[in-house]
């Protein structure tokens, strides 16, 4: 009766190539479809693809642009990896990101006319520290009363939102900021240094790539790194080798959320310089493709932050030259997910036609 | 490969050509997109009237959807790299961000919409539109049967106080019995958040809603729920034709076209408009007359006549606030400089400012 449409089996062994090879794969198909979309919409897709993902970053300010894009989301997606690797599903990042520019950007307000040398450490210790906090609550729920790790993290993503709203109309207004919600600016010391003149990439980008590698190295060399690969695979193989379950919860979005919380301090301290309502155009979202399309592997995700910052660049790059509304820069999103999470069913199971 | 290379050509065209034909290029920031019918349509008519009125004198583009974070660093930057000779930012909170890439492009002039930050390239301009709001709230004390009318506020500054304080002055003059319920919603652009704020407001009694966000969804909740409302920025009458009052447009494009020609003539410099009815840039739509009685029609028009001519001040006194101070002696006018800064309510309206 069903015959036309196929079931999904399970294969025997998965290819090793098509795992490496189905990220690629789906920007491939990606760059095909919308190519077949911009044609539909009477662009030349050649010129528009040109226009997308090449002149974006033909120019120096342009790359110092792709990597202060791609700065928080790589370091959420490693962060989100140590869940993500144990099937953790902390979708929260959003949140402790948050949390981190709350705590960092306390301190700063705090120290608002302060020059200490030691600010800026405080101030990225403190958001660091804010994120952990924030991520250890869904791991507590689901540990204690094993609640729901995604809807937990992702309902606590509004209720941090909502505090630094009311952080930022109310208390940490700025007095001179004729009542708009915003705080006061952070001193020069508080502020992550610009490391070339003239361009906006700041010392956050050396942070990420220490965490980046820092987190390959823990992966791939340590006891801790199988014990997370282990547990992903079978919780059952993991509790019969003797490894604490809980430990690798809370290690997990305890590293996640210090992640998070470090991007969006950085993010704070960094380009923007105080704090206001809307810091992080969802990078703890964006970062959870980000994370999948690297495949949980911290160059792979490092790779993959820089794609999914040119598709904000193309999408503007676009608007400027060739007129293409800005929510095409989404749907380029939206096709990769789509691809990849289509590609990574056919690597597990085959299609079955009856 | 030839074709490649005439691909490459066309680009180099778009970015120099502007060089070579001595063209001026006009760009433009936008908060939401053009097809919000409201803020951002507005500007964007006002792009295309500067560039009917110009011809080839200008060239102009825009970004749309671009947030108020670091982004719009970005953003303003892409123009000003781009060869752009003016820049409109047209959102209160671009205002930092075009001090910073003003500041590093001093010989690009820009334009600050509804903002206080001036510098020697950096122009301020905004309309009165406190005085449309005049005429709106007499329409609302004279058309209210619950006598309560809901306002839909986006941030807690003076601009949008201003509005508040004028629409309630002019309503409880003709109706004591007027009551305000005010709602802040902080976003300019959300069409999902506004409609709720007017089903929420319709739901406890409003029979008028008021908006100060960018779209026309509080008015199609209005001629849903079978209320009246005002249009915002522009004539959304087409939305909600049996709502929709009337609404205070903004007409920002003889302004762009002067701006524009003194950039082609040299003669740009740095300075501060806020002009209003008189000057034609806040105009009110044409008056509903299957709704409105021809009395309440000629009365509106009679106001606009009198704000024009300067006989009539939506700000005269005498004016209390909350704790019934005096703050406008009787007879005088609220001076220009007490309602930029204007952060308090006027005597008689319910609650306190976030």
């Amino acid at each position: 009766m069903n015959s036309f449409i196929p079931r999904l089996e399970l294969r025997d062994q998965n290819s090793t190539i098509m795992n490496f090879m189905s990220p690629v794969l789906a920007i491939i198909l990606t760059l095909a479809t919308s190519a077949i979309i911009f044609l539909i919409m009477g662009f030349n897709p050649i010129q528009t693809l040109y226009v997308f993902f090449v002149s974006p970053i033909s120019t120096l300010s342009g790359l110092s642009e792709l990597l202060v894009k791609a700065i928080p989301l790589a370091l959420i997606g490693t962060g989100l990896a140590f869940c993500f690797k144990n099937k953790i599903y902390n979708i929260g990042a959003e949140g402790q990101l948050t949390m981190g520019a709350i705590f960092g950007g306390g301190v700063a307000i705090y120290f608002y006319d302060s020059n200490a040398y030691w600010l800026l450490t405080m101030i990225l210790i403190a958001g660091s520290i804010g994120g952990v906090l924030w991520a250890l609550i869904p791991a507590y729920l689901k540990i204690k009363f094993n609640t729901n790790e995604i809807l937990t993290s992702l309902m606590l993503v509004y209720i941090s939102l909502y505090i630094l709203d009311y952080l930022v109309v109310g208390p940490w207004k700025d007095p001179l900021g004729f009542s708009y919600p915003k705080s006061r600016p952070f001193s020069e010391a508080g502020r992550l240094p610009i490391i070339f003149n003239g361009y906006r990439v700041h010392a956050g980008l050396y942070v990420m790539l220490t965490l980046v590698f820092l987190s390959w190295f823990i992966f791939s060399k340590t006891l801790i790194g199988f014990k997370l690969k282990v547990s992903g695979h079978s919780s059952m193989a993991s509790r019969f080798a003797g490894f604490n379950q809980n430990y690798l919860i809370y290690l997990g979005f305890g590293v996640c959320g210090a992640f998070a919380g470090l991007a969006g301090i950085m993010e704070v301290s960094g380009p923007i310089g105080l704090l206001y309502r809307d810091i992080s155009p969802n990078y703890g979202f964006t970062a959870i493709i980000v994370a999948f399309m690297g495949r949980l592997h911290p160059f792979g995700i490092l790779l993959s932050s820089l794609i999914i910052a040119l598709t904000y660049l193309g999408a503007e790059d676009a608007q400027l030259f060739l007129q293409i509304p800005s929510a095409v820069g989404f749907v380029f999103q939206g096709l990769i997910l789509f691809y990849l999470l289509g590609s990574e069913i056919l690597i597990k199971y085959r299609l079955k036609f009856i | 490969m030839k074709s490649l290379f005439a691909y490459i050509s066309v680009l180099f065209l778009i970015f120099f050509g502007s060089v070579f034909a001595d063209q001026k290029k006009v760009g433009f920031i936008y908060i939401g997109p053009p097809g919000d019918h409201g803020w951002t349509y507005m500007h964007d008519q006002g792009r295309q009237y500067m560039e009917d009125t110009l011809g080839d004198k200008v060239s102009s583009t825009y970004i749309e959807n671009v947030p108020e974070n670091a982004d719009a660093v970005r953003a303003i930057r892409k123009l000003a790299e781009s060869g752009h000779d003016l820049i409109f930012t047209t959102s209160f909170n671009y205002m930092d961000q075009t001090m910073e890439v003003a500041k590093d492009f001093p010989d690009i002039n820009f334009e600050h919409a509804t903002g206080y930050k001036r510098s020697d390239n950096i122009s301020t301009y905004s309309g009165r539109f406190y005085e449309g709001r005049m005429i709106e709230g007499h329409i609302a004390g004279k058309m209210s049967k619950s006598n309560t009318i809901g306002y839909i506020a986006s941030f807690p500054i003076p601009e949008v106080v201003r509005g508040i304080n004028a629409f309630y002055l002019a309503a409880s003059k003709v109706n004591p019995d007027i009551k305000m319920k005010i709602i802040w919603v902080f976003t300019w652009y959300d069409p999902g958040k506004e409609a709720d704020a007017a089903n929420t407001l319709i739901n406890q009694g409003a029979d008028i809603i008021v908006q100060h966000t960018d779209t026309y969804a509080p008015c199609q909740a209005a001629e849903k729920a079978g209320v009246y409302a005002f249009g915002q920025a522009s004539n959304q009458e087409s939305f909600c034709p049996n709502s929709h009052l009337t609404a205070i447009e903004d007409v920002w494009g003889p302004y762009y076209a002067e701006r524009a020609q003194a950039v082609v003539d040299g003669s740009w410099s740095s300075q501060d408009t806020w002009d209003g009815m008189q000057k034609g840039m806040v105009v009110m739509s044409p008056y509903n007359e299957s709704l409105m009685s021809a009395d309440l029609i000629a009365e509106a028009q009679a106001m606009e006549e009198g704000i024009k001519d300067g006989s009539l001040h939506p700000f005269t006194g005498p004016i209390y606030d909350q704790e019934g101070k005096l703050v406008v002696e009787d007879g005088d006018v609220a001076s220009d400089g007490m309602l930029l800064g204007m952060n308090f309510y006027v005597q008689g309206i319910d609650g306190e400012l976030p």
